[in-house]
């Protein structure tokens, strides 16, 4: 029932399919696990699709980009395997590598691979505030999605409230579908140029381009769309769906408009899920305000033959995620094919390739951090939003002098629900490290549980090898 | 600040701690739990929290049947019902040499003294599960067993004992420890705790402690897998076993299904980590589908393995050290501890304060595993 | 809730809750159900609150329908033709 392969890349967006081309270019066996039906991870969802077209306009360029490098993906040895959800990985228990469950096609399948990475991507950092789980309110990074996939925008005039580069991309894509803006309430809170102007003249200097588009993103937004900055506070509320929302600027008195649609963003996060499940070792990032595995300069965790690139490592961008799949093939080879050696020089050049990408985004993590209010809502707040556990309720078990989310998800059941904690996990450690007078980087995750994906009974029962006939 | 010295030091803040510390601080003693890392991290936390005394060893029925009877009045206890519904529990025959197995169960514990047990037919089967598979004949039933709510069940024990004026010192690893003529004294890193007495009731880490106190037992570690679905519409009362097959399987409160019965996962207890094994949880998956099929299409959404203490003969370590001065253990569960949590707690009371309990006990005594000589 | 910037060449037909739907070739099952009048994908399995999509990449779990007898994430199932899509009112029912 389980199969055999040297490498086994989980998650086909840039850093997966880079490091399946370097790896397969050496002969190395792999089969690429993906979630999604094409290849192209989140930023190039559907890319092959929408090669042209009023949609690729609308999405510009840079998306454009991604056709090619997943038309080489396609050409390249490795074993695509498209619409399969990992659903657990058992480490080889030192040993390197592991096994790796999946379900396609509703079957359970296992395969074991002598390595594994992780390109698994990052997550948009769910932002808890009083109404954020009514329909109408959504992620700007989900809308991103729907566009992409989908071809659609929002029906009707749409709030925009956040701050990072996506909010003002998606600003200015859904401008150009013909969408209307509302309002965008930017959340950057007030004076974060000043401190932080050498950093942007190191971006400046390191990411010009970039840099350079955004600015111009910025500044075009402010002069066409009703603009609001230094948002503090957002509530949301309706009955069944979205029909006011309220805001309040620093300073300033709550102010209640009509709104069918709201899209927020406060930045992305490493999906941390399956490096926790495995036990990887974790480190909190104070640069970018959450925990990503620890890795080694390769990509490796602190479990051998397991490794990460990409977003699922640290938040750095489809250009850096795709020279760090590079670096891990090179490692991942160095290992399992040690006759097979990698030029020195094409390492170096893709380590100052990185390195610059890195230095360019200092800025916008510390330009761009969210608020400390976005972290700690009020008390009507629900934050864990499959068992719709408020943060009342996480802050009176927490003011025993408990300190721990395994416990607050124990006794609350917050964590318990399908999503398995994604959506509240920070926003559980956060209120805990409120109570406790602590850090979120001291109180940590909670532990993750497998499946990283339900799976059913049938599917599981399938696995079972002492079964006889059914 | 915290107080340091006590009548009794409990270590271990699981559920039979609780109850052991509850039952002495109703009694007026002064008693201070030590919780390596939190009330109910370990087994008692990952419980299915079945209340049964269907099918238990018989030397266990005396103090089962006493519990039971207590579980119906537990609010009494601990002011808060724990979640526990006595919606029965039945362990089904899939074939007619399973009714005449049962069958013989039942004489057995009729021989016994204890009638509480009963066999009902196909009919009634599929009255109390109208789910359960055609094939199934019959099953063993007990109508006043039933199931609890394993985190309410703790955070009630947790209040209880903190209203009776128990002092929980969770984060607080017992490290070493120590025997004079003023009585025990426990290191923990570089605080110290004093009382005349200690209990042991350490779960799997139960035998370390054991061995600090002087007393070598020896134990096995369990790793008992658990699973949890989604919410689904009620459909399911009893708590279900079968005949031959590894499976606990029930619906909780919330609508999920909790499917258990003692699958063996991995557990490494000197990292307090333990890991699930889908090949074989997958076994437990096919005997529910197999019994319920149409449980087939509902989504697992969390598995995990509880660690805990497991004896040779399977049955709990209950009483006084016979080498260390006032030391006594409680563990050593083997996976069927939930439904005498309240009444080790009035063993180890009757034990501690009276030097004596009336109750049946002997099967449990720690010297019968074989304790070799002091450390 | 959403309406698409262009018509699309292709097409499919999948049924939601009974009644046909026309979808496009290469949406996913979330793409079109946001473009449906009513509102939301179905009910909280605890509180009983409508639900709708919030990440649309398979995070937060909203986003749950019944895709030919099965639950999935709608945000990861492509639309195919003759496709049955129910939303879910309640938990689901173990039929007995």
């Amino acid at each position: 029932m389980s199969d055999h392969v040297d490498l086994i890349i989980i998650g086909a967006g840039p850093a997966g399919m880079s490091a399946a081309i370097a790896a397969s270019r050496q002969g190395l066996s792999i089969v690429v696990l993906d979630e999604q039906a094409r290849p192209g991870g989140q930023i190039w969802r559907n890319v092959e699709q929408r090669r042209d077209g009023a949609l690729s306009t609308v999405l510009g360029r840079d998306y454009a980009a991604g056709a090619e490098l997943v038309d080489r993906f396609r050409a390249c040895p490795a074993d695509y395997r498209a619409e399969a959800s990992v659903w657990h990985i058992d480490e080889g228990q030192g040993t390197g590598g592991g096994k790796v469950f999946y379900l396609k096609d509703h079957q359970a399948r296992v395969l074991e691979g002598r390595c594994i990475l992780l390109a698994t991507g990052a997550q948009e950092r769910p932002p808890a505030f009083p109404g954020w789980t009514l329909p109408g309110v959504m992620g700007i990074g989900a809308a991103q999605v729907t566009l992409k996939s989908g071809g659609q925008i929002p029906d009707g005039p749409v709030w925009i409230a956040g701050c990072g580069p996506l909010a003002y991309l998606y600003a200015m894509q859904l401008r150009r579908a013909g969408g209307t803006i509302a309002g965008f309430l930017d959340t950057t809170p007030p004076g974060r140029l000043l401190p932080n102007f050498f950093a942007f003249l190191q971006a400046m200097l390191f990411q010009p381009a970039p840099m350079l588009k955004g600015v111009a993103w910025q500044l075009a937004l402010r002069c066409t769309v009703p603009w609001v900055p230094h948002v503090a506070a957002l509530t949301a509320d309706g009955g069944d769906r979205l029909k006011t929302l309220t805001y309040t600027t620093t300073g300033g008195k709550p102010v209640t408009v009509e709104a069918a649609h709201l899209l927020v963003h406060e930045g992305i996060v490493p999906g941390t899920h399956p490096t926790l499940m495995l036990g990887c070792e974790q480190a909190w990032s104070d640069a970018q305000d959450c925990f990503a595995p620890k890795l080694d300069e390769w990509g490796e965790t602190s479990l051998p033959g397991i490794f990460v690139a990409g977003d699922a490592g640290g938040i750095a961008g489809a250009q850096a995620a795709r020279l760090r799949g590079e670096l891990a093939a090179v490692a991942i080879m160095r290992r399992l094919k040690p006759s097979a050696v990698a030029e020195r020089d094409a390492v170096k050049r893709l380590r100052s390739r990185l390195s610059r990408i890195i230095a360019g985004r200092a800025f916008l993590d510390r330009y761009f951090r969210p608020r400390e209010a976005a972290c700690l809502p009020p008390d009507d707040t629900v934050i864990c939003r499959c068992e719709g556990v408020t943060a009342a309720q996480i802050r009176a078990l927490t003011t025993n002098g408990l300190g721990d989310p395994n416990m607050v998800k124990a006794f609350t059941r917050a964590g318990m629900g399908p999503c398995q904690g994604r959506q509240c996990g920070y926003g559980v450690a956060r209120l805990t490290a409120e109570i406790t007078g602590t850090h979120a980087a001291t109180v940590g995750l909670y532990r993750a549980r497998p499946p990283l994906k339900p799976i059913t009974l049938g599917e599981l029962a399938v696995l079972d090898k002492q079964r006889t006939e059914a | 600040m915290t107080r340091t010295e006590s009548d009794i030091l409990v270590i271990g803040g699981g559920l039979h701690g609780l109850s052991v510390a509850l039952q002495l601080l109703r009694a007026g003693r002064s008693v201070t739990i030590l919780e390596e890392s939190w009330v109910g991290r370990h087994a008692s936390g990952a419980s299915a929290a079945g209340v049964r005394t269907m099918f238990r060893p018989v030397s266990e029925l005396p103090v089962s049947v006493e519990a039971a009877g207590m579980w119906h009045r537990i609010e009494d206890l601990v002011g808060d019902t724990c979640g526990f519904h006595a919606n029965g529990q039945l362990r089904v025959a899939e074939r007619d040499t399973d009714l005449i197995s049962l069958e013989n169960r039942v004489r057995e514990t009729r021989s016994a003294g204890f009638k509480h047990e009963e066999m009902i037919d196909r009919q009634t089967l599929r009255r109390l599960a109208p789910a359960i598979a055609p094939h199934c004949v019959g099953a063993l039933y007990v109508c006043t067993d039933g199931a609890a709510d394993p985190h309410r069940t703790l955070r009630a024990f947790r209040v209880a004992v903190l209203a009776a004026g128990g002092l929980i010192c969770e984060g607080t690893s017992v490290t070493g420890a120590d025997h004079n003529d003023t009585g025990w004294k426990l290191l923990c890193g570089d605080r110290i705790f004093r009382a005349p007495v200690v209990v042991n009731a350490a779960g799997a880490w139960a035998g370390k402690i054991a061995a600090m106190l002087g007393d070598d037992i020896p134990l096995g570690v369990k790793a008992s897998m658990m699973m949890v679905t989604e919410r689904v519409a009620p459909f399911l009362d009893p708590v279900v076993s079968a005949v031959g097959r590894t499976l606990s399987f029930k619906q909780s409160e919330q609508g999920t299904l909790v499917i258990g019965g003692g699958l063996q996962g991995r557990a490494d207890v000197e990292a307090q980590r333990s890991f699930v094994d889908f090949e074989r949880l997958a076994r437990g998956a096919r005997a529910a589908t197999e019994l319920f099929p149409a449980v087939r299409n509902i989504r697992i959404v969390r598995t995990w393995a509880g660690i805990e203490a497991t004896t040779s003969d399977h049955q709990p370590v209950i009483g006084a050290s016979t080498r260390s001065p006032g030391v006594f253990h409680v563990f050593g569960f083997s996976g069927h501890g939930f439904q005498l949590v309240p009444v080790t707690g009035l063993i180890l009371r009757d034990l501690i304060i009276d030097t004596k309990t009336s109750r049946q006990i002997a099967s449990f005594a720690p010297d019968r595993l074989g304790v070799r000589s002091a450390a | 809730m959403f309406r698409k910037i262009a018509q699309p060449a292709q097409g499919v037909t999948v049924e939601v809750d009974g009644t046909p739907v026309r979808a496009s070739l290469g949406e996913t099952v979330a793409d079109l159900l946001l473009r449906q009048t009513e509102v939301g994908f179905g009910v909280n399995a605890a509180s009983g609150r409508v639900r709708a999509p919030y990440c649309m990449m398979g995070v937060c779990f909203e986003c749950l329908v019944e895709i030919d007898g099965r639950d999935s994430q709608a945000c990861l199932m492509p639309v195919r033709e003759g496709m049955r899509i129910t939303r879910r009112m309640g938990r689901p029912e173990v039929a007995a």
